[in-house]
C-alpha cells in the first residue's frame, strides 16, 4: 500500500458553541487518524497569524481542505485574511511560487438555504460551484486540484430532520477514501457536490 | 507528666510510621490511623483501657469537622443541589437504613434497636471517599460529584440521627449501665460499654447541665435561645470580632479566636444539653459567606485533621480482635454481605437518577462501606443505651472492616470497571466541568480579571490579605476572602486541590513568586496567570513556573503608543499592524531573557544573557535608525502586492 496522503483540515466557524453541523463534522475530524485538524479561531482568536507556521503545515500536507459554515456567499473572514496572508508571492503562486503544486483542494461547507434556491431559477440564482469560483481559481493560480465541495444544505434545520448523523459518516467516507488515494479526483473535480454519490466516485479496487 | 509523654509518643510515633505508608499503598490516611490503632492496641498491647478516655477528647475532631463541613455550605450552593441531596442522598440513607433494620428484624433484634443499627450502617466514610476521590483525581466527575452529593447529605443527616437517637433508648439498658462501671468483657478488655462511658463523660455532662430540675418551657426557651444566640452572634458578632484580631496581623491569635469561637460553642451546647456538633454546624453555616471563612478553614484544619486521626486511632486500638477471630467467618460475611447490599442499592438509585456507565459503578462502589461517623453514632448510642455493648461491639468490626475494604473496591474500579466500561469522552473542544479560579489580590488588577472571569459564569474564590478592601469591596458585592494567599495552607481552603486556573494579581512581588513556586510544584494541574511588576520580576516569575506572564503596565502603554502614532497622522491600521509586530517581538525577546535568566547570578555576570541581550539591543537600534529591516518586513509581510512586473504564473523549472 502507498503512503497515505496526508490531510490537512483548516476549521473556521466564528460561533463554533452554536454549531450543530459543522461542530459533529469537526469532532468527527479529530478523530479520524492521521489528519491534522486546526480550529483557525482557537488558534488566531485575533486573526494574528503566523505565517511561517502556516505555510510550513501546507508544504507538509497532500491534501488542504477548507471546512466552514457559508457566510455572504463566501467563506467566513478568517479564511479569508487566512489566504491573503499566508499564500504568498513566492510561496503560493508568481516566480518561486510552487509550494502548493500538485495538491488537492476541498472545500467543505454547509450553508442555510435549501438547495432549491442555489441555480438560476433560485432566490441565491448561482450554483454553489459558481459562489466558489473565487476559491477554484485561487486552487488553480496555485497549481492546486480543485474539486467539487462537500457539501449540506439547510443546515439549520439538518439536526430536526435527523440529517447530521449521515452526513458526519459521508464526511467519514470521504476523508479515508482521500487518505487512501480511491477518490477519482478526474471525476469528483465535474460533479456539482461529492456526496452526491461518494460510492460512484471510488476507484475500483485493485 | 512522663506518662503523658509516653502516650503521645506512641500515638505520635505510630501515626508517623502508619499514614506515610497507608499513604504510599494506595490506601489512605484514615486507614493508616486505623491500623496504627490496632497495632499499638489489641497487637502490641502499647496501649489500653484509656484509649476509651482519649477518644472523647478526640471525638472534639467530629464537632471541628462538622464545623468545617457547615463552612463549606453556602446556603446558595446547598440550593443548587437539592435534588440530588434530598432525592439521591436521602433515598440512599432510608433504603440502606430500612434494609438494615429488616434484616436485623429478621434475626430478631428488636425494633428500636434494629433502627439504630440501620442509621449507624447506612452512613459511608466521608473522610475515606473525599479523600480518595480527589487523590485519584475523580472528584469534579460524574460519578465523584454524585458521591459528593450524598456524603453531604449523609453529613447533614448525622445531626438529626443525632438527635434522634436518645428517643431510642432502651430502659434496660439505660439502667443497668448507669452505675455499675467499667465492664470487664470476656477477653479481658475494658468494652466500650455504656457503663464506663456513663462513667467518664455523660456523669460530666449530668452536672454540665444547668438546666435540670427547671420546668420544661423554660428548657425549651433556654434551648431556642442558644440557637438564636450562635446564629446571631455568628452573624453580627464574629465580624467586627474577627476583623479587630486581624489588625493585630498576628497569625497564632487568629488561630486562637477561632478555636475560642469552637470551644465557646460547644461548651454552650454542652451546658445546654443540646449536641456540640450541631451548634459548631449551626455555626459553620452562618459563617460560610464571611471573609473569614477561608481563614478560619486554613487555620482549624490541622487540628481537626490531628483530632480525627487520633480518632481513628482509639477506634483501631479499640477493636476487639479476640471477637473477630472467634466468629471470623460470621462477621466477614456479614461485612461482605453490608457491602453488597449498600452496592446494590446504590447501583439502582445511580440507574433511577441517570447516572451513566462508569460513573455509575464509581458512584456505588465508592460509598459501599460504612464510615466514620458510624464510629461516632456508635459509641453515642452506647452512651444512650441504645445499643448493648456487645451489638456495638461486633458494628464497630464491621465498620472498621468495611472501611479496610474500601481501597480494595476503588482498585477494582480503576482496574476493571474503567478498562471495560469506555463512556463517551468529554470532547476536546467542549468546556465540560470547569473547575474553580482562585484570584489572589483583589487591588485594581485582581478585579478587573474577577469581573471578567464572573460576567462568563465562572465561580472565582477571592482572596486579599487587606482587609479593610475585602470589607470595603464586600459592600459592591464583590465576594472577596480575608487572609494571606500565599500562605499554602489558605490556598488549600480555599480549593487550590480542584481549582482550574490561579490568577496571582499580587501587589507584593515576593509573595507573588512564593506563591507561583509553591503551587507550580505541588498542585501541578493549575494553570496560573501571573501578573508581573516589570522585567526582571517576570523573569524571577518564569524561573519559579509561570508561563502566562502579564507585565502589568506592558498592555496599557502598547495602547498609549498606539495612540500617540496616530496623533502623529499614520493610518490606524498601520498602527495596528506596526503595534502587533511591537507585541510579539517584546514578548519573544522576554521569552529567550527569561529562559536564559539565572536566579543565582546577576544579569550582568551571565554571559548568554548579556549576548543575546546586546543582540537585541542592536536590533532595536537599527529599527530607531530607519534601517527597519527586518521589522519592516514583518509590518507588512502578507499584505504586500506582488511585484510589480512579477508573473503571477510561475513559469517554473
Amino acid at each position: 500500500m502507498p503512503d497515505a496522503r496526508r490531510i490537512l483540515v483548516l476549521y473556521a466557524h466564528p460561533a463554533h458553541d452554536r454549531s450543530e453541523v459543522n461542530r459533529p463534522l469537526a469532532r468527527a475530524t479529530r478523530r479520524m487518524q492521521d489528519i491534522t485538524f486546526v480550529d483557525l479561531y482557537s488558534e488566531y482568536p485575533t486573526l494574528e497569524f503566523d505565517i511561517d507556521v502556516e505555510q510550513d503545515r501546507l508544504r507538509a500536507h497532500d491534501v488542504i481542505i477548507f471546512m466552514f459554515p457559508m457566510y455572504w456567499y463566501s467563506t467566513p473572514a478568517i479564511l479569508k485574511e487566512w489566504q491573503d496572508l499566508v499564500l504568498e508571492y513566492g510561496f503560493a503562486y508568481g516566480t518561486g511560487g510552487t509550494a502548493l503544486s500538485g495538491k488537492t483542494f476541498l472545500a467543505a461547507l454547509t450553508t442555510g438555504g435549501p438547495e432549491t434556491a442555489y441555480n438560476a431559477e433560485g432566490y441565491n440564482h448561482f450554483t454553489i460551484r459558481e459562489l466558489l469560483a473565487p476559491l477554484e481559481q485561487t486552487a488553480s493560480l496555485c497549481r492546486m486540484r480543485f474539486i467539487a465541495p462537500f457539501l449540506l444544505h439547510s443546515a439549520r434545520r439538518a439536526a430536526e430532520e435527523g440529517r447530521v448523523g449521515t452526513h458526519v459518516a459521508e464526511w467519514r467516507q470521504v476523508l479515508a477514501a482521500l487518505q487512501s488515494d480511491r477518490l477519482d479526483l478526474e471525476a469528483a473535480a465535474k460533479v456539482s457536490h461529492l456526496n452526491a454519490d461518494i460510492d460512484g466516485l471510488l476507484k475500483e479496487e485493485l | 507528666m512522663e506518662s503523658l509523654l509516653l502516650q503521645a509518643t506512641i500515638y505520635l510515633a505510630a501515626a508517623v510510621i502508619a499514614v506515610p505508608v497507608a499513604n504510599r499503598l494506595g490506601l489512605g490516611s484514615v486507614l493508616g490511623y486505623l491500623i496504627a490503632g490496632v497495632v499499638i492496641g489489641p497487637l502490641l498491647g502499647f496501649v489500653g483501657a484509656e484509649t476509651k478516655d482519649l477518644q472523647h477528647y478526640a471525638e472534639f475532631g467530629v464537632v471541628m469537622m462538622l464545623f468545617l463541613i457547615g463552612l463549606e455550605l453556602e446556603p446558595r450552593a446547598l440550593w443548587a443541589m437539592r435534588t440530588r441531596l434530598i432525592g439521591l442522598g436521602g433515598l440512599q440513607i432510608i433504603l440502606t437504613a430500612g434494609a438494615v433494620m429488616g434484616f436485623c428484624m429478621a434475626v430478631g433484634i428488636p425494633t428500636s434497636i434494629a433502627l439504630a443499627v440501620g442509621l449507624v450502617l447506612a452512613l459511608s466514610s466521608t473522610a475515606i471517599v473525599m479523600q480518595t476521590l480527589s487523590e485519584k483525581g475523580l472528584t469534579t466527575s460524574e460519578g465523584g460529584r454524585s458521591a459528593f452529593s450524598v456524603l453531604l447529605s449523609q453529613d447533614i443527616a448525622v445531626i438529626p440521627m443525632l438527635a434522634l437517637i436518645p428517643l431510642l433508648a432502651l430502659p434496660e439498658l439505660v439502667v443497668e449501665s448507669g452505675p455499675s462501671g467499667p465492664v470487664i468483657g470476656e477477653t479481658g478488655h475494658v468494652e466500650m460499654s455504656s457503663g464506663a462511658d456513663d462513667h467518664g463523660s455523660d456523669a460530666d455532662h449530668g452536672s454540665m447541665n444547668l438546666l435540670e430540675g427547671l420546668p420544661g418551657w423554660i428548657v425549651t426557651l433556654i434551648l431556642l435561645g442558644s440557637v438564636v444566640v450562635i446564629v446571631l452572634g455568628g452573624h453580627y458578632l464574629t465580624r467586627p470580632m474577627f476583623r479587630f484580631i486581624a489588625q493585630a496581623k498576628l497569625q497564632e491569635i487568629f488561630t486562637a479566636a477561632a478555636l475560642l469561637m469552637i470551644i465557646g460553642i460547644a461548651l454552650l451546647m454542652t451546658v445546654v444539653g443540646l449536641s456540640p456538633a450541631l451548634g459548631t454546624f449551626l455555626a459553620g453555616v452562618v459563617l460560610a459567606n464571611s471573609e473569614y471563612r477561608h481563614e478560619l478553614e486554613a487555620n482549624l484544619e490541622p487540628f481537626k485533621g490531628l483530632l480525627l486521626g487520633l480518632f481513628f486511632i482509639t477506634v483501631g486500638a479499640g477493636i476487639n480482635f479476640g471477637l473477630l477471630f472467634s466468629d471470623i467467618f460470621v462477621i466477614l460475611g456479614l461485612t461482605l454481605g453490608l457491602m453488597a447490599m449498600k452496592f446494590a442499592i446504590l447501583y439502582v438509585l445511580g440507574i433511577l437518577f441517570r447516572i451513566r456507565g462508569q460513573a455509575r459503578w464509581l458512584f456505588a462502589l465508592s460509598l459501599a462501606q460504612a464510615g466514620e461517623f458510624g464510629f461516632v453514632l456508635l459509641s453515642f448510642t452506647t452512651q444512650n443505651g441504645v445499643i448493648p455493648a456487645d451489638l456495638a461491639e461486633l458494628l464497630l468490626l464491621i465498620v472498621a472492616l468495611s472501611m479496610l475494604f474500601t481501597p480494595g473496591l476503588f482498585i477494582f474500579f480503576e482496574r476493571v470497571i474503567s478498562r471495560r466500561i469506555t463512556v463517551e469522552m468529554p470532547e476536546e473542544d467542549e468546556i465540560t466541568e470547569t473547575g474553580t479560579v482562585i484570584v489572589a489580590g483583589l487591588g485594581r488588577f485582581g478585579q478587573i480579571v474577577n469581573r471578567m472571569l464572573l460576567s462568563q459564569g465562572h465561580k472565582t474564590v477571592v482572596l486579599d490579605y487587606h482587609n479593610d478592601l475585602v470589607a470595603g469591596l464586600r459592600k459592591f458585592g464583590v465576594e472577596g476572602f480575608f487572609g494571606d494567599p500565599s500562605r499554602p495552607e489558605l490556598l488549600i481552603a480555599a480549593g487550590i486541590r480542584e481549582a482550574s486556573v490561579l490568577v496571582v494579581s499580587l501587589d507584593d512581588r515576593q509573595k507573588a513568586v512564593d506563591m507561583v513556586q509553591y503551587v507550580a510544584r505541588e498542585h501541578p494541574h493549575v494553570k496560573i496567570v501571573a501578573r508581573a511588576y516589570d522585567r526582571i520580576h517576570t523573569y524571577q516569575l518564569y524561573a519559579a513556573g509561570a508561563r502566562e506572564i502579564v507585565r502589568e503596565t506592558f498592555d496599557s502603554s502598547v495602547r498609549a503608543g498606539k495612540y500617540a502614532l496616530e496623533a502623529l497622522g499614520h493610518h490606524p491600521f498601520a498602527v495596528e499592524k506596526a503595534a502587533r509586530v511591537y507585541v510579539k517581538q517584546d514578548r519573544a525577546h522576554l521569552a529567550d531573557l527569561a529562559r536564559l535568566w539565572d536566579p543565582e547570578q546577576s544579569p550582568t555576570e551571565n554571559e548568554a544573557y548579556v549576548a543575546r541581550a546586546r543582540q537585541i539591543n542592536d536590533e532595536l537600534n537599527a529599527a530607531m535608525k530607519g534601517m527597519r529591516t527586518e521589522f519592516h518586513d514583518r509590518t507588512e509581510r502578507g499584505w504586500t502586492p506582488p511585484p510589480k512586473g512579477g508573473k503571477p504564473q510561475d513559469d517554473g523549472e
